[in-house]
């Protein structure tokens, strides 16, 4: 970024007006809406009820209901008929309700919307978002916290987005919507109204496969996304004040495309590192981010890599999600170990 | 709109006929010009020549598993006999009958079938998807595209087509329920084949008819003698002109039989009763088509052995000229994951490239040795 485009960006940001993430996504939807009269919206009450948690109010009034529309209850059937408009040369953005849902749309997602392009030999794309919030700490029912990337990991042909900040989602998610190919752009719950940043009024984007130095350091590095970027800060933030450690935190912002030049380089320098993620640990991120900085930098390593994830259990009942999900707690004694000479 | 063969089908537990096994009229027959009649009875027997032919080079090792379509040739050209050039087709791998009357060319199925992705030849003004093979998931596409078509205000409607086993999947339901709800200009077709592999049609649904489903999902539903090419197109172009006019979607089940293997890899004397066999030999649909033209003088055995010949000839010259093209780069597989390679597709990209060198240098240094 050029002095010029910074100083703009942060002239711009002084004046802008401070957003939850559910409202800088709304305002993302409401953009592309206007420059793009092929985008239309659909889902379970997203119509005039806004959502379940009102990422899409008033769209319907704006846009009308042939652009913004309730569907049956049927997950497999909104991701299907998503694929076909795509095919047809809209640009849909479907919502899940809770990602947890999504394993009932999963074949048309990742037998359909991911191969679509080799099975037409590029004469058919499938340019669509897949909207869905995901992740604990709401005390929600059964299959209403999960942490779904690591199946859409192993999905080729699906980009994954997960926006850890209100500014991240209204930019991640513009380039969501003009990616030529699916993407599964995943909300965290608990972030929706958790706090508020200044969020630009007008349309930008943040390039997907980017990830973002949240805090420079060089004594070890700390991956994170989506909720647990907050979690990261706040550990890094205590063992500092303990030790004195200078502690890099990245942002991932989204797992594919990854940005693993940043992480390599990141970790070439620090020499230990620890991911943190909600979703299980077997086959997550964390052990996907393990292998590449083995294959990339471990001669750089001073100590194994840790991971600090939700345990590999079905997500638990309500009162027993603050031991499984990771707290600052947990990563930061994962730090302290990593320290340790 | 006032459409005779719904009218008279909304009772859905006799088969719409046109001709009967002699190939005589028993209800009136549509509108259609004697040159067309013909084209149609051509691409009956190319459905069912181009059939056997890949059966053929799959025994020679030079094509990949095929499902054949004999048997089921009316319902294949009748379905997509009646459809205009800016409609959507999407079916299974049984389905090709239709996308080759629909204008995907022989060569581009051949070139696909020996085991290559599809290429320009698989021509995007037929409005084709690629034939699915996780049946019933093509139906909720193809609802998905008749409700962009009615977003974008133009006159394409689209038409779905799934065979028996296919209706069991929730795919399939859903695809009816989101059709009827949204109204959207689709045609879906169930070609009631028998049999799903080995499971026979009794095990799909205790309805008697899977046309009658029609009913639970707000749209009329359509019985009709699926080996009678006459009654499947009349009953394709009043369902079409139903969507195109925003009267909204309508379900069709053809029944028709099977009479080859569910695939090259199928062994049928396995499950299917011989009395099956002989029962549906006396429905051949080309036999029932062939009489009622050659009785009006639309065609007669010489000119039928013409055509024979023809396609034939169509058939192989399309055959060795896929053979004897150059075959795309081995790599190219990974420009169709994303429109554009990621960094680290780029690097595996390299790997496989890297391999392919060698085992070219293997190849290059056996030679000389």
């Amino acid at each position: 970024m050029s002095i010029a485009t910074a100083i703009n960006q942060e002239a711009t940001l002084a004046t802008a007006p401070k957003l939850t993430m559910i409202e800088a996504i709304n305002s993302a939807l409401r953009l592309e809406m206007e420059r793009d009269e092929r985008v239309v919206m659909f889902g379970e009450d997203i119509g005039s009820n806004g959502g379940v948690f009102r990422v899409t109010d008033g769209l319907q009034t704006r846009f009308g209901p042939k652009r913004v529309f309730d569907t049956p209850l049927a997950e497999s059937g909104i991701i299907g008929t998503a694929v076909g408009m795509a095919v047809a040369g809209l640009r849909p953005i479907p919502e899940i309700q809770f990602a947890g849902f999504s394993y009932v749309a999963f074949n048309q997602l990742a037998s359909q919307a991911a191969h679509i392009r080799l099975r037409s030999g590029g004469l058919y794309a499938c340019p669509m978002v897949v909207r869905a919030p995901y992740g604990g700490g709401v005390k929600t029912p059964e299959m209403h916290s999960e942490s779904v990337e690591g199946l859409f990991m192993q999905t080729p042909g699906l980009k994954i987005v997960i926006p850890s900040s209100p500014y991240d989602a209204k930019g991640l998610l513009a380039a969501a919507v003009a990616d030529p190919d699916p993407v599964i752009f995943l909300e965290n719950i608990k972030m929706y109204r958790s706090f508020k940043q200044p969020v630009p009024t007008e349309r930008y984007v943040l390039p997907l496969g980017q990830a973002a130095v949240i805090q420079e350091g060089t004594d070890l590095s700390v991956f994170a996304y989506g909720a647990m970027v907050k979690v990261a800060q706040d550990a890094a933030k205590s063992v500092h004040t303990q030790t004195g450690a200078s502690i890099e935190i990245i942002d991932l912002r989204s797992i594919v495309p990854l940005d693993e030049e940043t992480i390599v380089a990141s970790v070439t320098k620090t020499g230990r590192a620890v991911v943190v993620h909600e979703a299980p640990r077997m086959g997550g991120l964390g052990a996907e981010l393990v292998a590449i900085i083995n294959e990339n930098c471990l001669y750089s390593l001073l100590k194994p890599v840790l991971r600090v994830t939700g345990y590999d259990i079905p997500y638990p009942h309500a009162f027993l999600e603050d031991l499984y999900l990771p707290t600052p707690t947990r990563v930061a004694q994962a730090i302290l170990d990593t320290l340790e000479d | 709109m006032e459409l005779a063969t719904l009218n008279n089908l909304e009772r859905t537990d006799k088969p719409y006929q046109i001709l009967d096994l002699e190939g005589q009229l028993v209800s009136d027959a549509p509108t259609i010009a004697p040159t067309q009649l013909v084209a149609m009875h051509r691409w009956m027997w190319l459905t069912r020549m181009f059939s056997d032919k890949i059966v053929a080079l799959q025994r020679q090792g030079r094509a990949t598993t095929f499902g054949p379509l004999n048997g089921q040739e009316a319902s294949a050209v009748g379905i997509a006999a009646p459809l205009l050039t800016q409609d959507w087709l999407g079916g299974s791998y049984r389905e090709v009958g239709s996308y080759m009357v629909k204008g995907i060319a022989p060569r581009a199925f051949i070139h696909g079938l020996r085991g290559y992705p599809l290429n320009e030849l698989y021509s995007p003004e037929a409005h084709c998807l690629p034939f699915q093979i996780v049946i019933a998931t093509q139906m909720l596409h193809i609802v998905g595209i008749a409700m962009a078509e009615k977003i974008k205000g133009s006159d394409a409607i689209a038409v779905g087509v799934c065979g028996d086993g296919a209706s069991s999947e929730g795919d399939f339901n859903e695809a009816l329920n989101f059709a009827g709800v949204f109204k959207a200009p689709a045609v879906l077709v169930v070609v009631n084949n028998g049999w799903a592999i080995s499971v026979p049609r009794r095990l799909q649904s205790a309805a008697p008819t899977f046309a009658a489903r029609g009913v639970g999902f707000g749209m009329p539903g359509v019985l009709v003698d699926g080996n009678d090419v006459l009654a499947v197109y009349k009953t394709m172009s009043e369902a079409a002109a139903r969507a195109r006019a925003g009267d909204g979607p309508t379900l069709v089940e053809c029944i028709t039989y099977r009479t080859g293997a569910h695939t090259t890899a199928d062994d049928p004397t396995r499950y299917v009763p011989r009395e099956d066999v002989e029962y549906w030999k006396e429905r051949d649909p080309l036999v029932r088509f062939r009489r009622y033209l050659f009785d009006r003088q639309l065609l007669d055995e010489s000119g039928e052995k013409e055509m024979v010949a023809g396609i034939e000839a169509e058939i192989n010259e399309a055959v060795q000229a896929d053979e004897a093209e150059t075959l795309p780069a081995a790599d190219a597989v990974f420009d169709y994951a994303f429109q554009e390679l990621t960094p680290r597709l780029e690097r595996q990209r390299g790997e496989m490239r890297r391999e392919i060198e060698a085992i070219e240098q293997q190849r290059l240094e056996r030679g000389t040795h």
